[in-house]
């Protein structure tokens, strides 16, 4: 059968709509140049020596004992850390979607999944390093432990499973709510106890979701910097090695190579959980809950759960409020009272703070709405439209969702240092703040894309097809039917962009030059010296900051945004 | 409406798409010609997956064809966009816009068109009257009612006064009884602007109730074209008799002719029914008897056993064994009839007139 008719006449219409093209083509050069190629070009130069086809720069960095020790070193910490946040988030999530629980726990659950959200991810390194390191608030004074060691890999494990639990708490809560109630209640029917029910029924139906949340936190814990470099100590991950390889060393062919080996860990680890175990997660738990499920009020069985979320809970907000406290006191670890401002003073007269804030904010406040618009605009192409490169958009902008950040910045040095192709071409954008910003943008976009996708998918294809029939031609359609209706995810997506590149490092480290201050920067720089007070002072302001932002951003939802009913009306 | 009335013309139009599952490619709609005549409203009928939609998002511009050619009129139309097509199409979910109000939605169109201002509102408070809307123009869509959104969707279409008026099975998401009157009520509006409609349904009744002419679909292919009454009385294929209406099939060999009747040797009794050209004697033959066009008697007919009698209200609703055959009839208005019990033997007797054969 010839579809050559359809595939032409397809293709007319599509050149009949030049914006439509003109983005199309705006986009994969985007894509390419800034995704695939610094990536492609890692590989080109890890096994490309001189003259020719090479395996030698492999050869030196596996013959680096320390190369070595870091590989083990990260999927030691990756794997635990990947248990135990499925662990804790599956508590969570079970508490919360199966158990009653007070009004205050409840509450205490959503400050949880909140405060990693709007927090730089190297607050809780510092706070474990604050509480319970040799000088630690509850180790010495408390406890009266003079040589606590947080550092290395416990430290980690801790830090990380703290970060990004909530992760798991929030895939797994939207799971287990999918889960039909008549299912539980047919096997209680039968006889079977509640434990029982819980493993022969909830268990086997959740598997393959709590694979999912392992993958996606082993790979944020691979691909992880921030933490590992200040709360890690001797014990280096692959994040932190390729970091000083670059920045120590100054062998970046080296780097690039390592770059490729922790590439290809996450991406193999991606391709698993999006192609094997989100289509499997999909086919087990297809049904919308029927009605309500009766929660568990049975006091053997909700006091003890409640009393373990609580008291996690608790443990995280704590770690959470360290930081800005810590910043109140005189002198850490000696000094107390009387509480002072002075860090916060220090901040802007001594340590240039309101350069790397008015750097950070304008360069994420630039980067924040390209980020947001760029998505929508992959959704709704990939969601509602049908052209040939379509997907090519999709593959990549997801495959940005696997790049570690250090290795997208160990790309970006040796893609653009030299301009690209090393030919000098683009070499302009290096060191500039248009490639910081266009970092920020790639780092951001596919988070972006993944919720302007799904809310798109929720919105009837008709009501688009309607306009189009109407007389509207695709930036019409886009502008007066498609954003107005996920304006919602169009905002929530400015202000995650914003938030996370505001609180980005990883990538940022290895590309920021002297000309600009970025908080983060300067944070990790004062924790990695051991100023821990001016480091909270500093992350307090930004806590605030993001913080703001999000609050901003919920009232502007409340007043501006599509109404609820609305959106429960375009689902039909 | 002053615009020049544009028929539609199929020439040949394939469409071919891939099963998901399989991933082998097969004919959506195959090899179809169709011809809809300016000012008619026609109805594409067929079960799901017959092509029906296909043909007219095809017509609509939203799918292209892979074989073939649409003509709008005489304007061939295969590489235009849907915006630029002269057609406006009802969708089955009304696809309003949710966050404009009646008016708004209606007036979207115009707007795209850069019709002036006061012309709008002339236009779209006249088409708001014609569908029963005025004093809603206010109202966001979601506080209306289905049966009033669709009067929306359908004023949207009609405003832009588009050559053909497309239907894509409008009354699906509405109530039993709502179906009913919005159907007389989509008829009268597009009688008064006596505009070309192509309407699809799988809704039989429906088909019936709107259209000059029925295209009944399956597997891809058109099955059957005509009048309402043609499709009923004189349906070409099983399927078709199937798909309208009830059907009865009895099977007979031919015994001999009888001027314009046909004896056939149906389950062991010679019956007459209508001949048609080119029959051979001692070949099997089948007819299409509707069930209300036969009755239950104690002599004369086929003979037969009841195996369901159940009254129905407005008729009697009979299940019976003639020979090996089932036959499922329904006895209008059986008040102070004879009603035969389950078990009993009787006749079926019918008109030759009121059957037809295949």
């Amino acid at each position: 059968m010839a579809k050559s008719q359809s595939a032409m006449l397809d293709r007319k219409k599509l050149m009949a709509d030049p914006i439509m093209v003109l983005t199309i083509v705006v986009l994969i050069t985007f894509l390419t140049l800034f995704i695939l190629y610094p990536l492609a070009i890692l590989l080109v130069d890890s096994f490309y020596g001189g003259n020719g086809f090479t395996l030698a720069t492999f050869q030196r960095i596996m013959a680096m004992p320390n190369f070595i020790t870091a590989i083990t070193n990260t999927l030691k910490v990756g794997f635990l850390v990947g248990i135990l946040s499925t662990i804790v988030g599956l508590l969570f999530a079970y508490v919360e979607v199966y158990v009653r629980v007070g009004k205050a726990v409840g509450g205490l659950f959503k400050v949880v999944s909140m405060l990693p959200v709007v927090s730089p991810p190297f607050v809780l390194s510092l706070s474990m390093i604050m509480l319970f390191g040799k000088a630690g608030l509850i180790t010495r004074f408390l406890l009266g432990i003079y040589d606590n060691n947080v550092y290395g890999f416990w430290g980690i494990v801790i830090v990380q499973t703290l970060t990004f639990f909530p992760v798991c708490y929030m895939m797994l809560k939207g799971l287990l709510k999918n889960i039909d109630p008549s299912l539980e209640e047919a096997a209680r029917d039968m006889g079977a106890s509640r434990s029982k029910v819980f493993l022969t029924v909830t268990m086997p139906l959740l598997l393959p979701g709590l694979g999912n949340a392992f993958l996606v936190t082993f790979i944020e814990s691979i691909a992880d910097f921030a933490n590992p470099m200040i709360i890690g100590g001797s014990y280096d991950t692959l994040a932190t090695t390729i970091y000083l390889q670059i920045t120590g060393a100054y062998d970046k062919e080296g780097a690039a190579a390592m770059a490729v080996v922790l590439l290809s860990i996450t991406l193999l680890m991606f391709a698993v959980q999006k192609y094997y175990l989100e289509a499997k997660t999909a086919a087990t738990l297809t049904g919308k809950a029927s009605r309500g499920r009766m929660l568990i009020e049975d006091r053997s069985v909700s006091i003890p759960l409640t009393i373990l979320c609580a008291l996690a809970a608790f443990f995280v907000i704590m770690m959470y409020a360290c930081v800005p406290i810590g910043a109140l006191f005189p002198t850490w670890g000696y000094k107390f009272t009387p509480l002072t401002f002075k860090w916060f003073g220090q901040v802007f007269t001594k340590y240039k703070g309101l350069r790397a804030f008015r750097d950070s904010f304008v360069l994420s406040l630039i980067a924040a709405p390209i980020t947001a618009l760029l998505s929508m605009i992959i959704s709704y192409l990939v969601v509602k439209r049908r052209f040939k490169a379509k997907g090519f958009i999709e593959a990549v902008s997801m495959l940005a969702m696997a790049v570690p950040g250090t290795v997208l910045g160990v790309g970006y040095i040796r893609g653009f240092s030299g301009g690209v192709f090393h030919t000098g071409f683009l070499q302009g954008i290096y060191g500039s703040a248009a490639i910081l910003i266009i970092v920020f943008v790639v780092r951001s976009l596919p988070t972006g894309t993944r919720s302007g996708i799904s809310a798109l998918r929720q919105i009837d294809k008709s009501i688009e097809e309607s306009a189009y029939d109407m007389g509207a031609d695709s930036f019409k359609v886009f502008m007066t039917v498609t954003l107005p209706l996920i304006k919602d995810s169009f905002l929530s997506g400015l202000v995650t962009a914003f938030v996370r590149s505001i609180t980005a490092i990883s990538a940022i480290i290895l590309l920021v030059t002297p000309q600009f201050l970025l908080i983060t920067v300067q944070i990790n720089e004062f924790a990695e010296k051991g100023s821990y007070s001016i480091a909270c002072a500093f992350a307090t302001i930004l806590i605030v900051i993001t913080y703001g932002a999000v609050l901003l951003m919920n009232l502007f939802i409340k007043f501006f945004g599509t109404s609820r009913k609305i959106k429960e009306d375009s689902h039909v | 409406m002053s615009k020049v009335k544009k028929g539609v013309k199929l020439e040949h139009i394939s469409k071919i798409y891939q099963d998901p599952k399989t991933g082998k490619d097969f004919y959506a709609v195959r090899d179809t010609s169709l011809t809809i005549e300016p000012g008619s409203f026609v109805t594409l009928l067929g079960p799901s997956g017959c092509g029906k939609t296909t043909t007219l998002r095809m017509i609509a511009g939203f799918e292209s064809p892979d074989e073939g050619e649409i003509y709008l009129g005489d304007e061939a139309i295969n590489a235009l966009t849907p915006n630029k097509r002269d057609t406006a199409m009802v969708f089955q979910s009304y696809a309003l816009l949710p966050h404009y109000n009646v008016f708004d939605n209606v007036a979207y169109g115009l707007k795209l068109r850069k019709v002036a201002k006061n012309e709008i509102q002339d236009r779209v408070m006249r088409i708001l009257d014609l569908v029963e809307l005025t004093g809603m123009e206010g109202r966001m869509t979601n506080q209306l009612s289905g049966g009033q959104q669709q009067r929306v969707a359908l004023a949207r279409a009609l405003v832009i006064e588009p050559s053909v008026l497309l239907f894509d099975e409008p009354l699906s998401n509405l109530d039993a009884k709502l179906r009913v009157s919005m159907r007389t009520e989509i008829r009268r509006i597009q009688q008064e602007v006596g505009i070309t409609a192509i309407y699809v349904t799988h809704d039989q009744s429906e088909a019936m109730a709107l259209s000059d002419n029925i295209i009944i679909m399956n597997k891809g292919v058109v099955a059957q074209m005509g009048t309402p009454q043609e499709i009923y009385y004189h349906p070409n294929s099983e399927f078709v008799a199937d798909f309208i209406g009830e059907a009865n099939f009895l099977t007979g060999a031919l015994e001999g002719l009888e001027g314009d009747r046909a004896v056939l040797n149906i389950e062991g009794n010679p019956t007459r029914v209508p001949a048609k050209a080119d029959m051979k004697s001692g070949e099997t033959y089948t007819v299409v008897l509707r069930p209300e066009s036969a009755v239950l008697a104690d002599q004369g007919g086929l003979p037969c056993k009841v195996i369901l009698s159940c009254f129905m209200g407005s008729y009697q609703n009979y299940h019976v064994m003639v020979g090996n055959t089932l036959v499922k009839l329904t006895d209008y208005n059986p008040k102070n009839k004879r009603i035969y019990q389950v078990g009993e033997s009787c006749h079926l007797v019918f008109d030759p007139e009121s059957v037809h054969i295949l």
